[in-house]
């Protein structure tokens, strides 16, 4: 709590930005967003698409582990299900982008949904195992269901197209994937403001007692799968755009295991963990090229040791993190910021 | 129908099951002493086929020297991850300590593909390879042997659980750490061995998957079949593992041959979804009481 801020009702008191400063950043924050474009070039205009995309699939599987305690390692499959609706409604239908997207997002809703049932029924580490049985079992769909995905030769999408404008190009894609993970991003801070947000926390915090509290588990429990999936879908959606083909080798067990890392690296139950998360699990392989670059001259074949070393240093990550900083990059953040505020007070 | 294809089939997935069943005990074994899921077990059995290959292949050792020394490291790595990794995840929720064994996982997947690359290899034959017939029905010599090695050594094992003080002291420890701790029982010794025997059957395992369909870096992928059938087993349970072992290696093998090589994993992640549904706990697993 900071001083100098008073607060006179409990809306106040509980919304997203309490103080002129915040909203200060925030302005920032988006200003700083929107000139971006103007001074970053293609390839790291490229990255920020990746990682808003990341972003958006992250904030989604954290509502679903961080915030209601329900481990899932199916969140890239269910990316895969919105890339599929958006690749079949891109070749047999003529929808606008947005409807598509929108489809994509109800369609994995519902697909995850039924990926949910077993949550009503095992926990914990159970649940863990059914996810990744249903994410084999997505998998296998996406390569047998000839009819609709086109089996492992992949199928192609046309870029988004919305007021005659053609979205090709990372530096327009930008100016679509943005806006959309600000607000989803919002949405999934405002959650947590109502009864739903806090009846999840308390699913996560000790399902009994919330059961005791009135809160119907099942019904939460879904509730949670379905928005969880919602994000995923959306982000799977904007891939198949943004990447302009897929196939059923895009969507991985390791991608959900991505995503998983992401939120824990980033930390669990934050919706800062997700963004930063996201952002540096994205970054870490491009910055392990930069490495591998510079040991080009001096170790032979430094380019075929890049795949391997990721692996290594995602694993490292997921190990280090998890034992030595199990609140994640959220709470280095928070401690960094409390050295500020407390300065020179404390030292 | 043609019975005696249906035979040699049937024989050739038992022969596999036997191997998911060695590596079920080892799952159960560690499970049921420090109650981890491990899933690095699958990249545990890859890394013991690698050493076994690295002091075989490049260093030319022979192979009993080769075998011995593959399945000691497989242990030392069992008693090193305990120490390093589980042992300061103690009382941390359940799921962190899986997320920590899922990055283990790809820890050795990135080991092994720098060490050794992450093109396929074989490993040097050591099985005898005259042609087995059981009646009519003909058996791949190499299955054949690994069921036989893999029988004897599940074997023995339950003997040393059964009557060794090693195995005395991890079933009580299984059954109540406390109570163990107070008959003076060395609690987290108990932990070390769980995984140190664990490592040395991966090891072993990974040898004899490795000697029947070659080594690879995406081999771990066992594990998670391994996964499957220590859940329809019972986590904590050493017969579930043994008889599920058999019973999904049984299936796979069916439904590889009769279905299509592409519905394998299909039909046993299918099983794993009812009994995951029907009856979590396994066939014969402990029932923990709690209703939601």
């Amino acid at each position: 709590m900071r001083i100098g801020s008073p607060k006179e009702t409990y809306a106040a008191d509980e919304s997203l930005f309490r103080t002129r400063t915040q909203w200060v950043w925030f302005g920032i924050l988006l200003l700083s967003l929107a000139l971006y474009p103007f001074v970053a070039n293609l390839y790291w205009l490229f990255l920020a698409c990746l990682i808003c995309i990341n972003i958006i699939s992250a904030t989604g599987l954290n509502i679903l582990t961080g915030y209601t305690g329900q481990v899932s390692l199916g969140q890239a499959a269910f990316m895969g299900v919105g890339a599929y609706t958006v690749a079949w409604l891109d070749n047999n239908a003529t929808t606008p982008f947005i409807l598509n997207l929108l489809a994509a997002g109800v369609m994995t809703t519902l697909v995850g949904l039924v990926a949910g049932l077993p949550s009503l029924r095992v926990k914990g580490l159970y649940l863990a195992i059914a996810t990744i049985a249903a994410s084999f079992i997505l998998q296998f769909v996406f390569i047998n269901w000839e009819s609709v995905t086109r089996g492992t030769r992949g199928i192609n999408i046309q870029p988004p197209q919305l007021f005659g404008m053609e979205f090709d190009n990372p530096d327009t894609f930008y100016w679509l994937v943005v806006p959309v993970t600000v607000l989803m991003v919002i949405l999934a801070a405002n959650l947590f403001r109502t009864r739903v947000g806090r009846a999840f926390i308390a699913v996560r915090d000790r399902d009994i007692s919330a059961s005791v509290l009135g809160i119907n588990l099942p019904l939460y429990k879904l509730m949670s799968f379905a928005i969880a999936s919602f994000y995923a879908g959306i982000a799977g959606g904007f891939y198949a755009y943004f990447f302009g083909s897929i196939n059923p080798e895009s969507f991985p067990l390791l991608m959900s295991i991505f995503f998983l890392a992401a939120i824990i690296v980033g930390g669990l139950g934050t919706i800062l963990g997700s963004i930063l998360g996201a952002v540096f699990m994205t970054l870490t392989p491009e910055l392990l090229r930069y490495g591998v670059d510079v040991l080009e001259p001096f170790v032979q074949d430094a380019s075929a040791l890049l795949s391997p070393v990721r692996t290594l240093v995602f694993g490292l990550l997921i190990v280090g993190f998890l034992l030595f900083e199990p609140h994640g990059l959220a709470e280095i953040w928070r401690r960094v910021r409390r050295f500020f505020h407390l300065w020179p007070f404390r030292n | 129908m043609d019975w005696l294809f249906f035979f040699e089939v049937s024989l050739a997935g038992l022969g596999f099951g036997a191997l998911y069943a060695l590596t079920a005990v080892a799952f159960v074994v560690i499970y049921k002493a420090t109650r981890v899921i491990n899933l690095a077990m699958g990249e545990m059995l890859m890394l013991g086929a690698y050493m076994f290959f690295g002091f075989a292949a490049a260093l030319a050792l022979p192979i009993w020297a080769a075998l011995i020394l593959a399945l000691v490291g497989g242990a030392l790595l069992g008693l090193i991850l305990e120490r390093l990794v589980i042992r300061p995840m103690l009382g941390e929720s359940p799921i962190s300590v899986f997320m920590v064994t899922i990055g283990l996982s790809s820890v050795f997947i990135g080991l092994v593909e720098i060490i050794w690359t992450a093109a396929p290899r074989s490993l040097p034959s050591f099985l005898p390879s005259d042609p087995i017939f059981i009646g009519d029905a003909f058996v791949a010599p190499k299955t054949f042997w690994s069921f036989v090695i893999a029988a004897v050594v599940i074997a023995v094992f339950l003997v040393l659980f059964r009557f060794w003080r090693g195995g005395v002291a991890l079933r009580a420890t299984a059954s109540d750490q406390g109570a163990a701790y107070g008959m003076g029982i060395n609690v987290p010794m108990v932990y070390s061995l769980a995984w140190g025997v664990a490592g040395l059957l991966a090891a072993g395992a990974g040898v004899l998957l490795g000697s029947i369909a070659g080594i690879s870096s995406e081999m771990g992928f066992f594990g998670l079949t391994v996964l499957v059938v220590v859940i329809v087993g019972g986590l904590d349970s050493v017969l579930g593992a043994l008889l599920a072992g058999l019973l999904i290696g049984w299936v796979e093998s069916l439904a590889g041959v009769y279905l299509g090589g592409e519905y394998e994993h299909l039909v046993t992640f299918m099983i794993l979804m009812v009994v995951l549904l029907l009856r979590p706990w396994g066939l014969f697993g402990t029932r923990e009481i709690e209703r939601l």
